[in-house]
């Protein structure tokens, strides 16, 4: 009995043996071969269930850290920085570009009520996803000093919060505007002229161009592209019950930090021409009339368009 | 002063598991949370091997990199902790880590994310040492008890070392020189830089 007890807990030994004795055959070094399996990233067994529990280390996420840390966060900056410098020493050089003719009083239909109220609304979400997206990439950096890290996260909670649900309200916003307006929104030969004459922000020639300019197809092309992108990649983000990879995640994260920060500085730029960058270009999308002087001066084929259509309008 | 690590000895983990339902057990883990996993790999084939992993309390850890609202901050000890009145539980964190350790537990629709919750090396969080706010948050602090991680404590065949990091590296030698194999200090190199 005393015997038994002594050897049975010894048996261990025999089957190592035979298992060692086994390895010698083997070429490579079994502990190289599984550290190996561990780097690439190998999927196991565990008995924790979840989201890629059975993986021991995911290297992805250390690319994804340095991209968004590094170039990301760098470059993003300097391009929204440097738009918006270039914008500024813009209008000291240049100013608002004017009306070169006298208001006729006359004005005609741009853009209808429907059109205004899709604009104003993604406009909207826009800016706020737009500001509460820096904030989550430039918030450590710049907001922590000035409200603290217990103010910062009070409104980042929020940020969070507003961006997950605005966002998915934003792709319908963007979607039908992309619908409503993709018709109008074709590359011409006059586009190519309006290009090449700076779309008359420079001099005082303005080249010719229909209802929508070279730059107003430019932005609604990039919105089309990148903005749909930003979209996809934030419904991937947004959505964690669905059990996504973390490399498909990191991969979507970056496709919409890099989408999201190209498309604000476009918006810098789109902002600026509707606004203060040119006389009378605002109230076209506030009221949806614009003076027929402007319509002359921009848009002059579409305003040659309106009138073949009505001659008699008043 | 110590600069506290794990590691897995892969040549004695026999997956009991004790470890993640010791670790569940003394902090009250979330549900749907478990800070701590035991992984095999190449499971059921002669030469499995399996590893217990958490937060593996990086030097330069990627989670505190990335934090949009800074809420990481590292002890004395090299332990890794979180504040959770900062974070906001946006993810980020779990992008990041190399080792699957942030976890979050599901707060309303679609998945939406809750505080993070993690490995605390039992060394609960920013509140007073075991506090009733400290314990409800984080869990135990057994550091500040003078006790060190359960799971390694509890652990049967001893294949999970916890400590600091020179004691838990001699102790790891010691047993590397005397079954004459080579090291396979899992996850070391990845995780700690001095």
């Amino acid at each position: 009995m005393l015997l038994a007890i002594f050897l049975l807990p010894m048996t261990g030994y025999i089957s190592t043996g035979f298992a060692t004795a086994d390895q010698e055959v083997q070429q490579t070094n079994p502990r190289a071969d599984y550290w190996r399996l561990v780097r690439d990233n190998s999927e196991g067994y565990s008995a924790v269930t979840g989201r890629e529990t059975n993986e021991l280390i995911q290297s992805s996420g250390q690319n994804w850290r340095q991209l968004r840390n590094g170039p990301i966060a760098t470059f993003g900056s300097w391009i929204l920085g440097f738009t918006l410098a270039v914008l500024a020493l813009f209008y000291i050089w240049r100013g608002q570009v004017p009306l070169t003719h006298p208001r006729t009083g006359q004005t005609v239909e741009r853009w209808t009520l429907n059109e205004r109220r899709i604009h104003w609304v993604t406009a909207g979400l826009f800016l706020v996803l737009a500001i509460t997206g820096l904030s989550l990439l430039y918030g450590r950096a710049v907001l922590i000093p000035l409200f603290g890290h217990h103010g910062f996260s009070a409104y980042a909670e929020l940020a969070k919060l507003a961006h997950n649900i605005l966002g998915p309200v934003f792709m319908i916003g963007l979607l039908s505007m992309l619908v409503h307006w993709f018709k109008q929104n074709f590359f011409s030969k006059v586009d190519l002229d309006w290009f090449k004459a700076f779309g008359g922000m420079i001099g005082d020639n303005h080249p010719s161009a229909g209802k929508l300019n070279g730059g107003e197809k430019l932005w609604f092309w990039s919105l089309a592209t990148a903005g749909i992108a930003l979209c996809l990649s934030g419904l991937v983000l947004d959505f964690p019950n669905f059990d996504q990879e973390r490399e498909i995640i990191q991969i979507s994260h970056l496709i919409h930090v890099i989408t999201a920060l190209a498309l604000i500085a476009f918006a810098f730029g789109h902002i600026y021409i509707g606004t203060v960058g040119t006389e009378g270009a605002l109230e076209g999308m506030v009221t949806g009339q614009v003076d027929t002087a402007w319509a002359q001066q921009h848009h002059d084929l579409w305003l040659q368009e309106l009138q073949q259509q009505k001659p008699k309008s008043d | 002063m110590a600069r506290m690590k794990f590691l897995c000895d892969a040549e004695r983990c026999i997956e009991c598991n004790s470890c993640v339902t010791a670790c569940k057990n003394e902090h009250e883990v979330p549900w749907g949370v478990n800070r701590r996993r035991v992984v095999t790999l190449d499971d059921g084939v002669p030469g499995e091997k399996s590893i217990s992993v958490a937060c593996m309390h990086c030097s330069d850890a990627p989670c505190q990199a990335v934090c949009p609202v800074d809420c990481f901050y590292t002890t004395e000890d090299g332990v890794v902790l979180h504040d959770k009145d900062i974070c906001i539980g946006c993810g980020y964190c779990f992008y990041a880590c190399p080792f699957g350790a942030p976890q979050y537990p599901q707060e309303g629709a679609f998945g939406a994310r809750g505080k993070m919750d993690k490995c605390t090396f039992c060394a609960g969080g920013p509140e007073e040492d075991n506090s009733a706010e400290e314990l409800e948050k984080y869990g135990r602090n057994r550091l500040a008890e003078g006790k060190l991680p359960l799971c390694a404590e509890m652990c049967s065949t001893k294949a999970l070392l916890a400590g600091d990091g020179d004691v838990v590296s001699q102790l790891f030698r010691d047993r590397v020189v005397r079954r004459e194999g080579r090291p396979d200090t899992w996850g070391w190199n990845t995780a700690y830089k001095d």
